[in-house]
């Protein structure tokens, strides 16, 4: 009898906390398979390399969570990444205050193609899987066009491109005090405000209850096309942002950035314990599924195992980590 | 008393066969027996147990006691595949038709999915299907055409082809005439009457008793999970067998209520919604439960989802308090007052996996939530725990999910979710759709309540001895239309089956 209840007990709290138990087991095994895994370094370089994988991963949780699925993602992130990029470099915006225009006009576009797709989904009432790969085709597309195809270079002369300069060089760089990346506080800050939202707003409440049951929602007078809406929009902003961030760090920007981080996206998301079918999700359990993804990463870069295998790898533990968590719902 | 003409001619025996679903009764030692050549009409009101009763013939549920025999022999079915194998086909009201596929896969699916030939010989196929369809005297269906294509009678054809093909020696049609035209009706009469003459045992599930009359051999009356009466059809007439129908006592379970009833709160003016809601008007009062009566599919739910405007309202008005209110979603309905509680419990009235208190506030967040969209979380479980205490829902937590309470109090739960709102017209889709009889009574308990504070309530119910235990007016319903209006005074089940079947004054 006491037995059983504690083995319930057990199982309800793999359940709950499996994501958290994978990562705690993967720092572990990090650490003692390289000394260099816990150096404020690696884990710095790893912050700032997750920062626009995580904001990814944010907006794919907000679209799964109202039961849809978001493959714009990374096309999103590129197209903003090259908008920044060619509005410093071709239209002369490198002065300080011009790059703060192509920063929002980066968000903006990526805001845009999100409200399209949100448009789409909610008031045409088309699968979001096709209306978000098709959109992925055309941003993707549109980014191309943009840059015939060739990276841009941001122009990062101290002298004479002072804001561009700057605005490199924050993505490079720490704080002064513990020295964690800039780009790593300003997606701490985002992931705060997401866990805010869908714990404490009215917002995260009803984006929630349209993904748990659309029929039910909307008889209890909820405006299931504006939520569902916003998630893809919001989404479509983070890309946006995303694609900022990650122009600031590598100083270049291409047409092809991100191309598939939109699956890693959902894959993080999923092992976060999330559920395709809508109506659950946690911000803090989707950032534990980004790191998830990205120890794997790490810890087999260290242990100089040569990329191609490492997709294998990558691939096989991300069914076991699904298995452990979503597969024990049936 | 039970029929006794156990003969040794009978097809089919159902020899004491109860079924309960958790607390409710849905059949008690139902004894119910068919002849080879002759069509046996199943009769009762909604939630007689007709379909129950069928749905064990099939296959689809297991009985909890009783047997069934098949040409005198005990005959084990425990699953759908185990009836056609005894020759029993099942058609019920949705088709189990593959709407892609065409005439001739439909009919033989059996045969292609046996396995018995890994190819298909669509040859073979279509002229084995063009014999049946022939034989029916339906030459006018091509056996290459896809199911989709077809009119809805003819896919009743194909479906009756299926059963055929399965060489089926006995034939449920569930309601089939609900889907055709008169004509088609009759076609549908032609062919179940040769089939009847060559042998076959016809049971026939009809709401429509002109078509019992002119059609069944028998009929076997059910109510309330047991078996009324066997008659033979040309010894009896319709009022006889309405009367077999009802007489149901009215159970005490009905609260008594003063009813204080003041003005005119709501009303619906000529509701129109394609052919399922034609020119629908009724009106409410401060403080009165107004029923809507009707056998399912009379559009009850229909007219209910039309104003609401979820089903496209073709034409019509509504007014709250004297005005005129433009409803064209359930937010806007929201916005006038008027709020629904959906028939469907589990899949329209709450969202299971949501804490109980997410479900109850659902409606009412804007009124919770304070500056930048922040919820009020101190005020919500407030407003959470008056609602659950003034509906005595009994729960674990506020947290726990709606999936753990039960049936009762999932509805409650849903209730309770309307009154958050602060809509003072409630409309009532089967409120005690699926909740046992201890619940039920809670139900009508709270609905007398919020009656006596004054709520207007819609009550559409399925189950006679509710309207008229519960409602101080009632409307009924058949094929889209109100058929008529009853007062307190007038409401028998007499009245009711009489305005909701097509009874021929006698």
């Amino acid at each position: 009898m006491i037995e059983e209840q504690a083995s319930f007990d057990v199982k309800n709290f793999l359940r709950v906390y499996s994501p958290f138990i994978i990562l705690i087991g993967l720092i572990v095994i990090a650490t003692f398979l390289s000394p260099v895994f816990l150096s404020k370094e690696n884990i710095f370089n790893i912050f700032r390399q997750e920062a626009a994988p995580m904001l990814l991963a944010l907006g794919s949780m907000l679209v799964i969570v109202t039961g849809g699925i978001d493959l714009s993602t990374g096309a999103n992130l590129a197209i903003s990444n090259v908008i920044v990029a060619y509005f410093m470099t071709n239209i002369g915006l490198f002065t300080p205050g011009g790059v703060w225009v192509c920063i929002l006009l980066g968000i903006l576009i990526g805001l845009a193609f999100g409200c399209a797709s949100g448009v789409i989904v909610a008031w045409l009432k088309m699968p979001s899987f096709i209306v978000t790969l098709a959109m992925m085709t055309m941003v993707r597309g549109v980014a191309y066009v943009i840059t015939l195809g060739s990276p841009i270079r941001l122009p990062v002369d101290p002298q004479q491109n002072v804001g561009s300069f700057a605005f490199f060089n924050f993505g490079q760089y720490g704080d002064p005090i513990i020295g964690m990346p800039y780009t790593a506080w300003i997606v701490i800050a985002f992931i705060i405000f997401f866990w805010f939202l869908m714990k404490y707003s009215t917002f995260g409440r009803l984006i929630v209850a349209t993904g748990s049951n659309s029929d039910a929602a909307r008889l209890a007078g909820i405006n299931v096309k504006k939520y569902t809406f916003s998630a893809y929009a919001i989404s479509g902003a983070l890309a946006g942002v995303a694609g900022v961030l990650l122009t600031a760090r590598a100083g270049i920007a291409t047409p092809s950035a991100g191309t598939g981080w939109e699956l890693d996206a959902i894959a993080a998301v999923v092992i976060g314990g999330a559920s395709l079918a809508g109506g659950k999700g946690k911000v803090a359990n989707t950032v534990v599924g980004v790191f998830i993804i990205a120890l794997i990463a790490n810890i087999m870069t260290l242990l100089a195992v040569p990329p191609y295998p490492q997709q294998i790898i990558q691939g096989a533990i991300i069914i076991v980590a699904v298995l452990l968590n979503a597969g024990k719902d049936k | 008393m039970p029929e006794q003409s156990v003969s040794g001619s009978d097809r089919l025996l159902m020899d004491g066969i109860s079924k309960h679903f958790g607390g409710v009764t849905a059949l008690n030692k139902v004894t119910f027996s068919a002849q080879a050549g002759e069509i046996h009409a199943l009769v009762g009101e909604n939630g007689a147990g007709k379909s129950t009763l069928m749905k064990i013939l099939a296959g689809a549920y297991l009985p909890d006691e009783g047997m069934v025999y098949v040409d005198g022999c005990a005959a084990c079915i425990h699953n759908p595949m185990d009836a056609i194998k005894l020759g029993i086909s099942v058609i019920y009201q949705e088709f189990a038709l593959m709407p892609d596929m065409t005439v001739a896969e439909n009919v033989f699916i059996d045969e292609i999915n046996s396995g018995k030939n890994r190819l298909i010989n669509w040859k073979e196929l279509f002229a084995k299907t063009r014999v049946i369809l022939d034989e029916l005297g339906f030459g006018n269906i091509p056996a290459n055409k896809q199911v989709r294509e077809l009119p809805i009678a003819c896919q009743q054809i194909v479906e009756i082809c299926k059963a055929l093909s399965r060489s089926s020696s006995i034939l449920v049609l569930d309601e089939p005439t609900a889907v055709l035209s008169t004509v088609e009706a009759e076609q549908l009469s032609g062919l179940l009457k040769k089939l009847r003459n060559a042998g076959t045992t016809i049971i026939y599930i009809s709401h429509r008793l002109n078509e019992i009359f002119s059609l069944c051999d028998r009929a076997t009356v059910l109510r309330d999970g047991e078996i009324v009466g066997t008659a033979i059809v040309a010894q009896t007439d319709e009022q006889s067998l309405v009367n077999m129908m009802i007489g149901r006592k009215l159970q005490d379970y009905f609260p008594k209520r003063e009813s204080r009833i003041g003005d005119i709160i709501f009303e619906a003016k000529n509701i129109v919604s394609g052919n399922l809601v034609q020119d629908v008007s009724f009106y409410v009062r401060e403080g009165e439960v107004f029923g809507l009566s009707g056998l399912v599919g009379a559009g009850r739910t229909e007219t209910l989802m039309a104003i609401l405007g979820e089903l496209k309202r073709d034409g019509g008005q509504i007014f709250v308090k004297g005005q005129e209110v433009k409803i064209h979603s359930p937010l806007t309905a929201l916005h006038a007052g008027v709020s629904l509680l959906p028939e469907d419990r589990k899949g329209q009235g709450v969202l299971l996996e949501l804490p109980i208190l997410h479900n109850i506030t659902i409606s009412c967040l804007n009124k919770l939530t304070k500056a930048f969209g922040i919820l009020d979380f101190h005020r919500e479980r407030e407003e959470g725990n008056a609602l659950a205490e003034k509906l005595r829902i009994k729960m674990g937590a506020l947290s726990d999910p709606a999936s753990s309470l039960s049936g009762g109090n999932q509805q409650k739960v849903a209730i309770s979710k309307l009154l958050g709102a602060d809509s003072r017209i409630l409309l009532f889709d089967e409120p005690t759709r699926g909740v046992d009889v201890g619940a039920k009574i809670e139900i009508y308990k709270i609905i007398n309540e919020l009656a006596a504070e004054g709520y207007a309530i819609v009550m559409v119910s399925s189950e006679m001895p509710e309207i008229i235990g519960m409602c101080d007016r009632a409307c009924v319903m058949r094929g889209g239309r109100i058929t008529g209006e009853l007062s307190r005074d007038e409401l028998t089940e007499q009245n009711l089956i009489n305005l909701s079947m097509e009874v021929k004054a006698s």
